[in-house]
């Protein structure tokens, strides 16, 4: 108790542990991960789907796979702690973090910097708003993984699922592998809001039908959930009447979006962006409270965990440069600005000092769109452009800004989309 | 099951559970029932939460002298109960010199009926104290004597201090009838069997006219007038109120009001439909933007987005328009709890002495000397100091597991709730007596691990665990031939 680290990461998911691994190569040496579950790798573990890992260790795996080879990658490194079962109550702003456990009971830790790798939460129905009772049967799609996947029973046997984000997708798959019987996936937009390879792995190579452009307005069953009524929605998304139609269902799992896991970043002050729901962060990942970094999900939802890991590495890295006073005092602060037809960019700003350094910017549109490119523009000029032969809200842009380029900045970045390749 | 008793109270909503707790003061031998798996599951569970001052009902209803006494009852019980109440007062805003007009009649009304510390208050003076507020507002009548609470904490709690006090709660156990001779009840036939009783109280919420018929008293009706909410986020807070704003009441309704609970979430709400079915506590589209729309009256940037959660809760609307309380003018041996309509959360503690003082008289029953005040203690982790968490863990380390991240709620509370007095069957059980589950992530995240705990304590399987009712089961087997309990 009163014990002192270099850093303490809160949350032992892929960010944290790829931030503990950059920590540690770049110096720090006392390193405590801090993680809730009962064992580390984060929401990974419940997703034992192929396709993790492509881009960061070159190979298709499971999730518990991706987990595994994070955490093999820190195992036996001796400045690097892991305690589980273990939740964190509270950070403050002098980086004292409040955490509890069964075994060590209430722990008071002080910390040269801290990296916030907390991940996101699922929206549950309140945020949506759906008419109707409320009866069980209805979970969230990734409580109904992990009850599936981890604990071995079954949410129930006839499916209805809300959203078509990727936990959705690969959910209709899960359920139709366990015997299920998924009877519709309704999407509000007129677009999925999962990644293409799922909708046709997931839905269509089940007959799963999609309802795009469709909402539920009544849930059905008092005590169990019956049914739900389904009915079209216009390009305002209001409900076109006379549209309607009845599913039956015993489970409604709802897929209807993530956001960051931001309590304890609000309890400690930091700043958090309106869009993104996460903290505001530089280059570097740090937050607006000096040696608070944070790197992942905890930022912006990500839809591929090899790009959280390549963020968390960057936190990492700076963190351990910050416990070593191997940072040098920024210059400039340059803002960051989504320009037209982009809707989120991390980070939000830049801290740079004299020379350049490559900044790697992370983008969202705000709609789909075909044929497009990627502008990134500075006091009235263009500094590169990228072509887009598709771009859709649900697929990550990431591009690279050289080192020279970012080196002579004086003004705000503007990233925007151009009609035409 | 056979059964004897000196009372049976029908019906485990706040009323029946304060009357079972008061009974307990004198030489009674009383069982409550209840239909479904957990008390305070019918209207108790879904209302304003509001422990009115009591101004709205006119001088000399039993609604006024009820409302007023309770409030009073609960003011002295809090400590005792360990109850979540916070005396936060209310506020009734005006917009206009007629609404002004109506604001001095409520104070009026409210000296008449003996309400503590009226005033009239300007619009500036409320906007000081709640700056969120519309700047439309011309002044208020500021009651201090009114408070928020945790509805079913309540009626748990006086049905704590009952079992701890020797009565008996019988769940799941649906009153179908009863044995009569003559004009008076012999027994009170159940699903679960049947009581052979002297005495029967009447707490049937929106069934009470049922209840009533079945005995042989059709004296009233109950109809129900449904009542819609939205509740916010408490990281929304800032953007709210403080305390408790009525807009000022039309003839019907006391009107949509805003409020943050005794756990920092604000809601708004309720709209007033009537309605046949008293079953139907459905939300509707059109209920939510009603209550939306008059909410923004009030507070002009209500934060829409921050919305966690809506609800609906039955007006049990009686025949007579004032509460029906007792004895039964057919049935020698009922007493009537019956059109408990608002304010009957913070009239119950009332009317249950007054029925007790009505079965004390008719049945000689002497004063129980072993009664004992309060109920068993409670550790409520998250609003602990640090040296005394420190403490609970070392004691017992489930204190250091956090099963509900959202609000904080250990292991060890959960365990403690399933087996206190009148213990915890339900996930929403758990829910209403730790708050597991009733964050912003309404139990995404929790409920899986409040059912597993459940089915270990409780030693049943997963698959019987249940939500809230009959049959609200919450997981099934993966074996494929089976479904819900099998
Ligand atoms: C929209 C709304 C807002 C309100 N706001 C407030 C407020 O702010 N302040 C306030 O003081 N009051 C308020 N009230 C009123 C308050 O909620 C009720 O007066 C109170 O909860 C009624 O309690 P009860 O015990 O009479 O009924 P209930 O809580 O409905 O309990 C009755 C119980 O009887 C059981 N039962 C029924 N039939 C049978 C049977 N056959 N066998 C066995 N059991 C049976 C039911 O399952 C139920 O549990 C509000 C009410 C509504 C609807």
């Amino acid at each position: 108790m009163g014990e002192n680290y270099d850093i303490i990461i809160v949350g032992g998911g892929p960010a944290g542990l790829s931030a503990a691994y950059s920590a540690e190569k770049n110096g720090a040496e006392k390193i405590l991960i801090l993680e809730r579950d009962r064992e580390a790798g984060g929401i990974l573990q419940q997703c034992i789907h192929n396709g993790f890992g492509l881009h960061h260790f070159k190979q298709e795996l499971t999730g518990p796979g991706y987990a595994h080879r994070c955490y093999e990658s820190i195992k036996n490194k001796k400045s690097i702690e892991i305690l589980v079962d273990t939740m964190v109550l509270e950070i403050r702003p002098d980086k004292t973090v409040l955490a509890v456990n069964p075994e060590k009971g209430l722990m008071e830790l002080k910390a040269g910097t801290i990296i916030l790798t907390m991940g996101c939460r699922e929206r549950t129905r309140g945020a949506i708003r759906i008419p109707g009772y409320r009866p069980a049967g209805i979970y969230t799609a990734g409580a109904a993984q992990r009850m599936v996947n981890m604990e071995g029973y079954l949410p129930g046997k006839k499916i209805v699922i809300l959203g078509s984000g990727d936990i959705g997708l690969i959910m209709a798959r899960r359920m139709s592998l366990e015997g299920c019987k998924v009877q519709a996936v309704l999407e509000i937009c007129p677009f999925s809001n999962g990644l293409t390879r799922n909708i046709v792995q997931c839905l269509q190579d089940y007959d799963i039908p999609l309802y795009l452009s469709h909402t539920i307005t009544r849930i059905q069953g008092k005590d169990r959930i019956s049914g739900i009524t389904a009915a079209k929605v216009d390009e305002h998304m209001q409900v076109i009447a006379g549209s309607e139609f009845d599913i039956d269902c015993d489970t409604l799992l709802l897929s209807v979006g993530l956001i960051p896991e931001n309590e304890l970043s609000r309890g400690a002050g930091i700043a958090i962006h309106p869009l993104t729901n996460g903290p505001i962060v530089d280059q570097h990942r740090e937050t607006n409270l000096p040696g608070i970094f944070a790197a992942g999900n905890v930022v912006h939802v990500h839809d591929l965990v090899d790009f959280v890991s390549e963020e968390a590495e960057i936190a990492g890295k700076y963190a351990a440069l910050e416990v070593r006073k191997q940072t040098k005092e920024p210059l400039k602060d340059i803002e960051v600005v989504p320009a037209n037809g982009i809707r989120t960019c991390v980070p939000q700003h830049l801290r740079l000092g004299a020379e350049g350094e490559t900044v790697r910017l992370f983008m969202r549109v705000r709609q789909p769109m075909r044929k497009v490119k990627l502008e990134i523009r500075s006091g009235g000029k263009i500094l590169l452009t990228k072509p887009l032969p598709v771009a859709k809200p649900s697929e990550m842009i990431a591009v690279d800004l050289p080192a020279e380029k970012v080196a002579g900045l004086a003004e705000k970045l503007e990233v925007g989309i151009k009609e035409g390749a | 099951m056979e059964r004897e008793a000196d009372v049976v109270v029908i019906g485990g909503g706040i009323a029946g559970a304060a009357i079972l707790s008061e009974l307990t003061k004198y030489q009674l031998k009383s069982i409550l029932v209840e239909k479904e798996p957990d008390i305070a599951s019918g209207t108790t569970k879904a209302n304003s939460a509001i422990l009115h001052a009591g101004f709205d009902a006119h001088e000399g209803t039993m609604k006024a002298k009820m409302n007023v006494e309770g409030n009073r009852i609960y003011h002295e019980r809090k400590e005792e109960l360990d109850l979540d109440i916070e005396w936060t007062g209310s506020f009734v805003a005006a917009t206009n010199d007629e609404e002004m007009d109506t604001i001095r009649e409520l104070l009026e009304r409210g000296n008449k009926n003996g309400v503590p510390g009226l005033a009239i208050w300007s619009g500036d003076k409320l906007r000081a104290q709640e700056p969120n507020l519309s700047q439309d507002i011309k002044g208020a009548l500021w009651a201090p004597s009114a408070g928020v609470c945790w509805p079913f904490g309540l009626a748990i709690a006086f049905a704590e201090n009952a079992v701890m006090n020797g009565a008996e709660i019988l769940r799941e156990c649906k009153v179908e009838g009863f044995e009569k001779k003559g004009n008076a009840i012999t027994a009170v036939k159940t699903d679960k069997g049947t009581i052979q009783t002297k005495y029967v109280v009447n707490a049937a919420g929106i069934h009470a006219d049922e209840i009533s018929a079945l005995a042989g008293d059709t004296s009233f009706t109950i109809h129900p007038r449904k009542g819609e909410y939205v509740l916010f986020d408490k990281a929304a807070r800032k953007d709210m109120v403080n305390g408790v704003i009525f807009p000022t009441p039309s003839k019907t309704s006391k009107g949509i009001l805003v409020c943050t609970t005794t756990h920092g979430n604000t809601f708004v709400g309720p709209n007033a439909q009537d309605q046949d079915d008293k079953e139907d506590t459905s939300v509707t589209v059109q209920g939510m933007n009603e209550i939306l729309q008059s909410a923004k009256k009030l507070l002009p940037n209500l934060p829409m987005g921050a919305a966690i959660t809506e609800f609906a809760g039955l007006r049990a609307v009686s025949s007579t328009g004032d509460f029906i309380l007792g004895k039964s003018e057919t049935v020698s041996n009922l007493l009537q709890a019956a059109g408990i309509q608002s304010p009957g959360l913070t009239s119950s503690p009332a009317i249950a002495a007054y029925l007790a003082g009505i079965l004390v008289q008719e049945t000689g029953a002497k004063k129980n000397e072993h009664y004992q005040k309060g109920r068993p203690v409670r550790h409520t982790f998250h609003t602990l100091s640090n040296e005394k968490r420190k403490q609970l863990v070392k004691e017992n380390n489930r204190y250091g597991r956090i099963i509900c991240r959202c609000e904080t709620v250990t292991e060890a509370e959960i365990v403690d709730a399933i087996h206190r007095p009148c213990g915890a069957r339900t996930v929403d059980g758990v829910k209403r007596r730790t708050r597991a589950g009733m964050g912003r992530c309404q139990g995404g995240f929790c409920g899986p691990r409040v059912t597993q705990i459940l089915a270990r304590e409780l030693d049943i399987p997963v698959t019987e665990v249940r939500k809230e009712m009959r049959e609200s089961y919450m997981f099934y087997n993966k074996d494929k031939t089976s479904g819900g309990k099998a």
